[in-house]
Formats: structure tokens, sequence, C-alpha cells
């Protein structure tokens, strides 16, 4: 890296500590993103991290962060999606009336694993750079893609894993592990 | 510390409900306004805290029929109380696929010697902690995440203060200590030396930690954030409050905000009625004193 990246972190609910340690790792500099005053200084890409995907709806809403952040992605700011974060970012959801930013050409199934006792761990591929662990809690996978969309991971025929343009998801959780894969390959998409 | 996949899973669940509000409810439709206020789960029980309180007597988990239908009503996580040590509650909970139990000295205790071997489980446990020692033991037995017992039913923040003072000024007492010295404080605190180990190493419990009892208001939930919990459960104070609607959305705005007096000033106003409260010396029953 020729220079330090600043990504922020939405930080209104969930796991986002686990993803700015992450990305930290990857000497990249971390923003935590609460309010709208967090979003004064330049940031060069964006997390939403794991958690519930109907609070951090509402707050990113009530915030006015949502309408700020809306702008910046379809902007080409590079985002990144985890779990609920994946929901947030889907322009359809199966089984929820419910529609966030609703920019990525995708349809989700919520907790589509059904609850906590379905949570499972398991190591796949992805994007063709090798297997990592993968961690699904009560997670959302995708149930289909737009055409402009390329698949990085699947899992028993579910999509678990995909980005367009300047947007990836994940339903599984890289940052409760240690490998670092996905977040270097999320900074590299940032131009 | 090697933890089984399963451990780490339901330690990882835990995660995703940080800096969130777990709020009891005890109707469906309780539950979709804690949903809608933005609760990042809910706990499901038949009567909240300070009924219990006010009711006296024994009292058990939930109906399994009540509970179901409140997983019906929301997508946020449920969670449900079993008595401490009573392994068959906890099996029944399982059976209807509860997200978390929390076996809980809100309810009256079923065994005084002994807590669930909660490594028997698949689903996660959550226990109350008045302290370093007793969070580790229910860790040990296998809980994958702490709250501080506070005192339920009061609207009193005061017990809940404590301990998570208490486990505070306990955790940085054992990460400055020698590496040789923890032997014997394992023995002090009657707790594993592999766990307090890891706390020594980390500075921090293995798992996450949330405040209980006694939170009422907004401020309230900004005081247990910035003493260092992770999040926030909301047991009477909501749904006893004059505006269940309006002060359990202020509740989730203060624990996000936690550190913008602001914003918690915004949300304080105009919130009704708090409930009424009980302070902790006018009360007969001292749940924080349950299951050591």
């Amino acid at each position: 890296m020729d220079r330090i990246f600043t990504v922020g972190v939405v930080a209104v609910q969930g796991a986002f500590e686990e993803h700015c340690s992450a990305l930290r790792k990857l000497g990249v500099s971390v923003k935590e993103i609460r309010s709208a005053s967090d979003l004064s200084i330049k940031i060069d890409g964006i997390v939403f991290p794991g958690g519930e995907s109907t609070a951090q709806g509402k707050l990113l809403r009530e915030s006015g962060l949502f309408d700020m952040i809306l702008p910046m992605i379809k902007g080409g700011l590079p985002v990144y999606g985890t779990c609920a974060g994946m929901v947030l970012l889907a322009k359809r959801i199966e089984n929820d009336d419910r529609r966030h930013f609703a920019v990525m050409d995708i349809t989700v199934k919520r907790n589509a694993y059904g609850r906590q006792l379905g949570s499972f761990m398991t190591t796949g591929d992805f994007g063709g750079l090798g297997d990592i662990p993968m961690y699904f809690i009560r997670a959302p996978y995708i149930s289909s893609v737009g055409k402009d969309v390329v698949v990085l991971s699947s899992e028993h025929g579910a999509i678990t894993a995909a980005r367009e343009a300047n947007m990836l998801v994940t339903s599984f959780h890289p940052e409760v592990t240690d490998d670092l894969t996905v977040h270097s390959y999320f900074l590299s998409m940032i131009p | 510390m090697i933890i089984s996949e399963q451990v780490k899973l339901n330690r990882d669940l835990a995660k995703m409900l940080k800096g969130g509000v777990i709020m009891d409810v005890t109707t469906p439709d309780q539950a979709r306004i804690a949903e809608e206020a933005g609760a990042c789960a809910v706990m499901a029980l038949e009567r909240i805290p300070a009924d219990i309180r006010q009711a006296g007597g024994i009292s058990r988990m939930s109906d399994p029929k009540m509970i179901k239908n409140i997983q019906a009503a929301v997508s946020i996580p449920v969670m449900a109380k079993c008595r401490i040590g009573h392994f068959v509650e906890a099996q029944i909970l399982e059976a209807i696929e509860i997200d978390y139990i929390d076996e809980s000295e809100v309810l009256s205790p079923a065994d005084d010697i002994y807590h669930i071997d909660k490594t028997m489980f698949k689903v996660p446990f959550v226990c109350g902690a008045r302290n370093l020692g007793e969070a580790l033991r229910r860790i040990a037995e296998g809980a994958t995440m702490i709250r501080t017992k506070g005192e339920p039913g009061t609207g009193d923040v005061i017990q809940a203060v404590r301990h998570l003072r208490a486990m505070n000024a306990e955790i940085s007492r054992v990460r400055s200590m020698r590496k040789d010295e923890i032997f014997e404080a394992a023995k002090e605190l009657q707790v594993s030396y592999e766990l307090l180990l890891s706390v020594h190493e980390e500075g921090r419990l293995p798992v996450v930690n949330f405040a209980a009892g006694g939170v009422a208001t907004p401020a309230d939930a900004s005081l247990m954030m910035q003493l260092g919990a992770e999040g926030v459960f909301v047991g009477s104070g909501i749904f006893k409050s004059g505006d269940p609607k309006r002060r359990a959305a202020a509740i989730v705005k203060a624990v996000t905000n936690y550190m913008d007096p602001k914003i918690l000033a915004e949300v304080s106003e105009d919130l009704g009625e708090a409930m009424v409260g009980i302070n902790e010396n006018e009360i007969a029953v001292l749940m924080a004193e349950r299951g050591k």
C-alpha cells in the first residue's frame, strides 16, 4: 500500500470491534461511524458488521447516516457487508418486508439456516483465493443474483459471498477468525 | 485456551448482540414493539422481574407455547430463562430451539449447590455474575455470555454498577499480576487456572459481558456502557414505564451513542414516567444472592 487507507466501520450495533481489529492488522486506519459527525473525515471504504439488521437499519435512518451513506455507495465507495450488513445492502429480501440501502442486485433470505442451533462452521473457497474458515451465525444466504454479480463463495448450493462493482457481501463472519483473506480482498477494491 | 466449535459459535452469537439492548417481553405485541424500537434480542418471559418480585412465590420457566408465539412474532434472537440448576427446563428450552438460555437468579433457584452443566448443551447460555469469580465459574460450566446480576425488578441501578465495577477492578488486578501469581489467584477466586490466565493475557473476560438489573433510563444504560458493559439488558424498565415504545427506542439510541451527552440529552426528553422502582434496602429478597 502506497498510502494509508481510512476505512469507516459502522458502529451503531453489532460486532464492529472485530472488523476494526482485522482492518488494523492490515495497516488500515479505522474510523467508527456512529453518528453523522463521524463522516466529516474522508473515508476510502465502509464496512457494515454483523448484528441485527432491524436494529442497525433503524439506528442508521434516525441518525441521518442512512441518507449520507446511500449516495456514497451509489457513487462508488467500496462497501463490505457481513451477515446483517449483507441484508442491509440487498435489493430483495425473501422473508422480510423491510428494505434498507437496496443497492446490490441480490435476493437474500434472512436467518436462512434457522435459529442459533442451526449456526455452523465450515471451510470453503473464497473467490478462488483458497479455503478459509467460515462461521455462519444465524446467517442469511443469497438465493439469487443479478447478471452483474460475481459469486465468490457458495455452500451446499446457496451463495454465501458475492461482489457487484464496489459492493462485497459475505453471509459468514471472517472478522471472528484470524484469517484476513476477505478483508484483504476488500481493501484491494479501493481504487 | 482451546474451545470447541460450538462454544466458539455460541460466544460469537453474543458478539453479534454487542452494542445492543435485550428487552424483557411478555407478549408477541411487546416483542414486536421491542423489535421495532431496535432491540437486538428479546427475553421471553411470563412475568417481568418487577411483577415476579411483587407476586412472590415460586417463579419458573415460562410456558413453551408463550415463548413459541414470541419466536413467531419477531426475526431477532429470542432468549428465555430457566431456573438455576434446572437442567430439564434448559432441555425443554433447547427443544423449542431458543436462541439463548438465561440461567437466571430472577427465577426461584432449583438447586442451591449446582448450576447446570452447560457444556452438555448445544444451545448457548448467558449467566449472571457479581464478580470475576462468579463469571469465570459460570464460563467454566459452559456459559458463553455473562451479564451483571444487578437487582432485577427494582429500577435501581446500584447493584449493576457495583457488580460491573467489582468485575473491572478484579480484571485490572489480575492483568497486572506476574504470571506466577495467577496460580494462587485462581485458588483464591475458586476458578480454573486456564480461564484466569486468559483474563491475565487479554485483560477481559473470554466472553461478551452485558449489564443487567435495574436499568430504567437512557442515562442508566449509558452509565453501564461507559463503565465497560458491551450491551444492556432492560427488564422491567421498559414495559413498566409510561411510554414503552418511546423509552425502548431512547435506550437503544443511548447504548449506541453512550459517549455523546448531546444525543443522550435529546433522547432523555419527554419519555413520560419511568418505572417507580424500589430501593435495594427496601426489598426482602435479594435475587443477586442466588447462585454463587
